[in-house]
């Protein structure tokens, strides 16, 4: 078994959350890349939740709101929560004009409270680095 | 063109350099005399006669067909068209706009008068310029109804801002009240505002309140709901109150599912689910879960 070409995005594991962001340039290929890698991930970290942030999109086509639908889908399936955080406002207008509602995909306003809702807690502390470089 | 029309053009072109002052100064005595309703400046009058005569005297001089002078040639045009917007935009009526340009014949007419005496060529002259103002006449009309026209269209976008404020009712809560007819383009101004300062405020919910919107109908139902979905695909949540005992009369009876949205009968009501919304610490019982989801 060949293992899978990366995909073009990070996908960072906080815990057990997955942190990943889709950019402009998804094609359909890199799409299917980053949905086998993201699936393989969540199986190999045991992956409670997925926070995709899609902040930096200008639009999403309906191919890009079947891979999030599709993901989603998946995730839950594998035992984890996927949340879409940040979407801008024109491509959600876009979106729901174009009647593609991504059905059963929870969303966030940033990706802040998409951790939030995964449970992440911030911590009141700020980290020590702060105060070690400001000293310097 | 024939040589008789030459030489009347000629004559005109030269009666127009000659007399140039003469007949601004006729010009505008006789728009003063038409318009009594509107205070016109005279030294606007003056200066728009001045510039439009030269350009006249410019186009005159050329080869462009009396019949197209007024269309085609650049500064003619633009001073036509200036001088009925600035009409139109002061609240000239149509009438006295185009009236203004047309007696400019008159002027132009009593200046040809002194140039010859036979009947026939002052007859042609007559003709000539006949033919060059009434196009000059419909083009200040056309732009006096375009001049208008922008301003209705103006005003109606202004209506449109002023009829939409996205206000923060508390921390995380928006609430956008809805006054007057829903129609397409105005829940899209009202779906924009509301995502932007979704966006803005980081919102976790949008209250609608409808309680000023007079009927509400499968279009505007339909318009309601993309919002809501919009506004969720933010990651936000959208509360819809003041729905009044016969809208809620008229969408059972249509028959429109709102089952997805959260309705509330008051504002009040619904500023208090929305802090009980945004109180909660957002744990796995998720606030803003698409229904379809579970």
């Amino acid at each position: 078994m060949n293992a899978p070409r990366p995909s073009a995005v990070p996908i960072l594991r906080l815990g057990d959350v997955l942190v990943t962001g889709l950019l402009n340039e998804l094609d359909d290929t890199s799409a299917l890349t980053f949905t086998d890698e993201l699936t393989e991930r969540i199986v190999a970290d045991g992956a409670r939740g997925v926070l995709i942030d899609v902040s930096r999109l200008d639009l999403i086509d309906s191919f890009v709101a079947r891979t999030l639908t599709e993901l989603a889908t998946m995730a839950r399936l594998l035992g984890a929560r996927v949340i879409v955080a940040g979407m801008r406002p024109a491509v959600a207008i876009t979106l729901v004009e174009l009647g593609l509602q991504l059905k059963g995909v929870e969303t966030a306003l940033n990706a802040e409270q998409g951790m939030h809702a995964l449970g992440w807690q911030q911590t009141a502390r700020s980290p020590r680095g702060d105060a070690y470089d400001a000293l310097r | 063109m024939s040589p008789r029309e030459d030489a009347t053009r000629e004559r005109l072109h030269d009666a127009l350099r000659e007399r140039h002052e003469e007949i601004a100064d006729r010009w505008v005595r006789l728009q003063l005399e038409q318009t009594d309703a509107v205070d016109l400046d005279e030294g606007q009058l003056r200066t728009e006669a001045g510039q439009l005569l030269a350009a006249l005297t410019d186009g005159l001089s050329g080869e462009t067909p009396v019949r197209h002078l007024f269309a085609s040639h650049r500064d003619l045009r633009a001073c036509v068209m200036e001088l009925s917007l600035h009409r139109a935009r002061a609240g000239a009526s149509p009438t006295d706009t185009s009236l203004a340009v047309l007696c400019l014949k008159e002027a132009l007419l009593e200046a040809m008068q002194y140039t010859t005496r036979d009947t026939a060529e002052l007859f042609a002259a007559a003709v000539l310029i006949n033919r060059l103002l009434d196009t000059a006449g419909a083009l200040s009309f056309e732009t006096y109804v375009e001049g208008r026209e922008e301003i209705i269209r103006r005003q109606s976008r202004q209506l449109l801002e002023v009829s939409t404020p996205v206000v923060r009712l508390w921390r995380h809560v928006l609430a956008v009240p809805l006054i007057g007819t829903l129609d397409t383009a105005r829940t899209q101004v009202v779906m924009e505002s509301v995502l932007q300062a979704i966006q803005e405020h980081e919102a976790q919910v949008a209250i609608i309140d409808i309680t000023g919107v007079p009927a509400v109908d499968t279009a505007v139902a339909q318009h309601l709901m993309h919002t809501v979905n919009a506004v969720r695909l933010m990651g936000a949540d959208c509360v819809i109150s003041g729905i009044r005992p016969p809208i809620a009369q008229t969408i059972a009876q249509l028959g429109i599912d709102l089952s997805t949205i959260l309705t509330k009968a008051t504002l009040a009501d619904a500023l208090a689910a929305a802090v009980r919304i945004t109180d909660e610490p957002m744990p796995g019982a998720d606030a803003h879960l698409t229904a379809a989801a579970r």
